[in-house]
């Protein structure tokens, strides 16, 4: 069974479609990377998987639960780790775990409180108000909050953004050991790295639906072959090169003060200049192929 | 509980305590401020009106000393001002700025039960804090009686109502600005014709009629007979409290509804 099944999802707000005719099937056990620009509609559909909004049209099913009629007993299976940090300020830091243990029907909060420390490494500061912690104490305790009912699924929408490197590094630490214990994991980013160091599978959003998925290795193959060449140079000289590039029928995108040519392993002679810098492709080259958006 | 058997039924208590154990929790970091102002506004009122007016220009009121009738109506100031001013504020500052009931609706609590739970909690502390007044008087003379043990009971079922109203209120707004346009078209007139500062039978025929759809005004004469000796007619007083509060709740929740699902 999968755990998620989204089959033509379709949400309006006013004339905006946000999410348009989305079909997306997580299998049990994986991390899924919803990856896409922002307006793509990953938080959209991360609502629509809470039951927070409701489809216009479509079927959303979460761990054999029909969405929107079952949407409480779905949410009572999932942690959902939202982007914006919305921890109780004033409150103390197990406060804020134990009123999330009873919101989750936790038996036994008491030890729920102790592990959700224990996960966020916040033994030490249990009595401290949530104002007094660091930006990077703060998240791991939204994700330790999010996971205080050992759900099988979790959400974790952009779950590094804004965070400073060290700090990211430190939550995928954290992601990535739930990987390990086999949780399935829906996680909305707009950061390549993390989309490739954290899923087993990327699916590609833009506009409202799924352009593209498979794992990180598939989409480089499929959509931007084995070696991507750089080339800078001055607007008018890279106008040219691109023209010869895209005649020959390779991708080419832009690349910050350069054009980047995708599939440069099969450039003929002379669509790839000399003084090119040639690398591994890579997923950031998938992603702005497919959506047009520079990566971050 | 098993995940089948949460959402099997509406209002489960579950999910209700566990939004107001996030309420207690944080009321936890505040109490103190709001016990001040709601032990201290009394007795400012009661040294302004009850002793200043009382003692210079009004002697008695309907039988009563003016400190008594001004103490034993501002329980129901004391009431609005504890329920529907936080219920506006306190769930317009969590939907909008603090993000709060996005979590909250990330577990398995729905939107019904988030209103039932923040309508319960202020009902429950102004029910409390609504009596300060009332023990306040007794400082200024007012006399004990036994019908004022029913007096948390009215406050608890007048502030459902506000409560609700509040957070009706705040789920139909836009900016925080436009509680003004409540506050004064609203909250304020409803609180000067209740009868806490003059009788209500001084005033023209249309507002005497008026005033008989005012909830406070019911909750300052239930107070007041529950000092000093109960009608009849209260029992309808009561009844009138309770049908606001249902009928405010029921509004609150399909406002919550329409603002917090897409």
């Amino acid at each position: 069974m999968a755990a998620i099944e989204m089959r033509g999802v379709v949400k309006r707000f006013g004339r905006i479609t946000a999410v348009d005719g989305l079909d997306l099937e997580v299998p049990e056990g994986i991390c899924l990377g919803l990856l896409g620009p922002n307006g793509a509609g990953k938080s959209t559909t991360m609502r629509l998987l809470t039951g927070q909004a409701v489809a216009d049209e479509g079927e959303i099913r979460v761990l054999g639960h029909e969405l929107p009629a079952q949407a409480k007993a779905a949410r009572a299976l999932m942690g959902v780790v939202p982007q914006l940090d919305n921890l109780d300020a004033d409150v103390t830091v197990e406060d804020n775990l134990a009123v999330f243990a009873r919101l989750y029907r936790v038996p036994d909060v008491r030890s729920a409180v102790e592990r959700g420390l224990e996960l966020a490494r916040l033994q030490d500061r249990r009595r401290d108000a949530v104002d007094d912690l660091s930006g990077g104490m703060r998240r791991r305790l939204l994700l330790a909050r999010g996971l205080v009912h050992r759900p099988p699924l979790v959400l974790l929408d952009e779950p590094t953004v804004g965070l400073d490197p060290q700090i990211r590094t430190e939550l995928w630490s954290l992601i990535d050991s739930l990987r390990g214990e086999g949780v399935t994991i829906l996680m909305s980013t707009h950061y390549i790295e993390e989309a490739e160091r954290l899923a087993d599978e990327v699916a590609v959003m833009a506009h409202g639906k799924v352009i593209a998925r498979g794992t990180p290795a598939d989409l480089i193959a499929r959509h931007a072959g084995r070696e991507t060449a750089e080339v800078y140079a001055p607007p008018a000289q890279l106008a040219e090169v691109r023209a010869r590039a895209e005649a020959e029928g390779l991708s080419v995108r832009p690349a910050g003060p350069a054009i980047a040519i995708m599939g440069a392993e099969r450039a003929p002679n002379g669509a790839v200049p000399e003084h090119a810098v040639r690398r591994a492709a890579s997923l950031e080259d998938v992603f702005v192929l497919l959506t047009g958006e520079e990566a971050e | 509980m098993s995940e089948r058997e949460i959402g099997a039924r509406r209002l489960e208590p579950a999910a209700i305590a566990g939004v107001m154990s996030r309420e207690v929790a944080n009321f936890l970091t505040f109490w103190k401020a709001v016990t001040f102002s709601s032990v201290l506004e009394p007795i400012i009122y009661l040294l302004a009106f009850g002793l200043g007016l009382g003692a210079t220009l009004v002697d008695r009121v309907g039988g009563l000393s003016y400190v008594e009738f001004v103490g034993t109506g501002m329980v129901a100031t004391a009431v609005i001002f504890s329920s529907a001013l936080p219920a506006m504020f306190g769930t317009f500052v969590k939907e909008r700025f603090q993000r709060t009931y996005d979590a909250i609706l990330a577990a398995p609590v729905d939107v019904e039960e988030l209103v039932t739970a923040e309508m319960l909690w202020i009902g429950i502390r102004a029910g409390v804090y609504g009596c300060f007044p009332l023990l306040v008087t007794m400082l200024f003379g007012l006399d004990p009686a036994p019908g004022m043990l029913l007096v948390p009971l009215f406050c608890f079922v007048m502030a459902l109502g506000w409560a609700s109203f509040g957070i009706a209120v705040a789920a139909s707004v836009q900016k925080i600005d436009h509680f003004n346009y409540v506050t004064t078209l609203v909250i304020t007139p409803l609180f000067l014709v209740a009868g806490t500062f003059f009788p209500i039978d001084g005033l023209p025929e249309g507002l005497q009629v008026a005033a008989q759809f005012n909830p406070l005004h019911h909750l300052v004469e239930l107070v007041r007979h529950s000092a000093f000796g109960f009608e009849a007619t209260d029992l309808l007083r009561v009844g009138a409290l309770a049908v606001f509060a249902a009928v405010m709740w029921r509004i609150a929740v399909r406002r919550m509804e329409r603002r917090l699902i897409d």
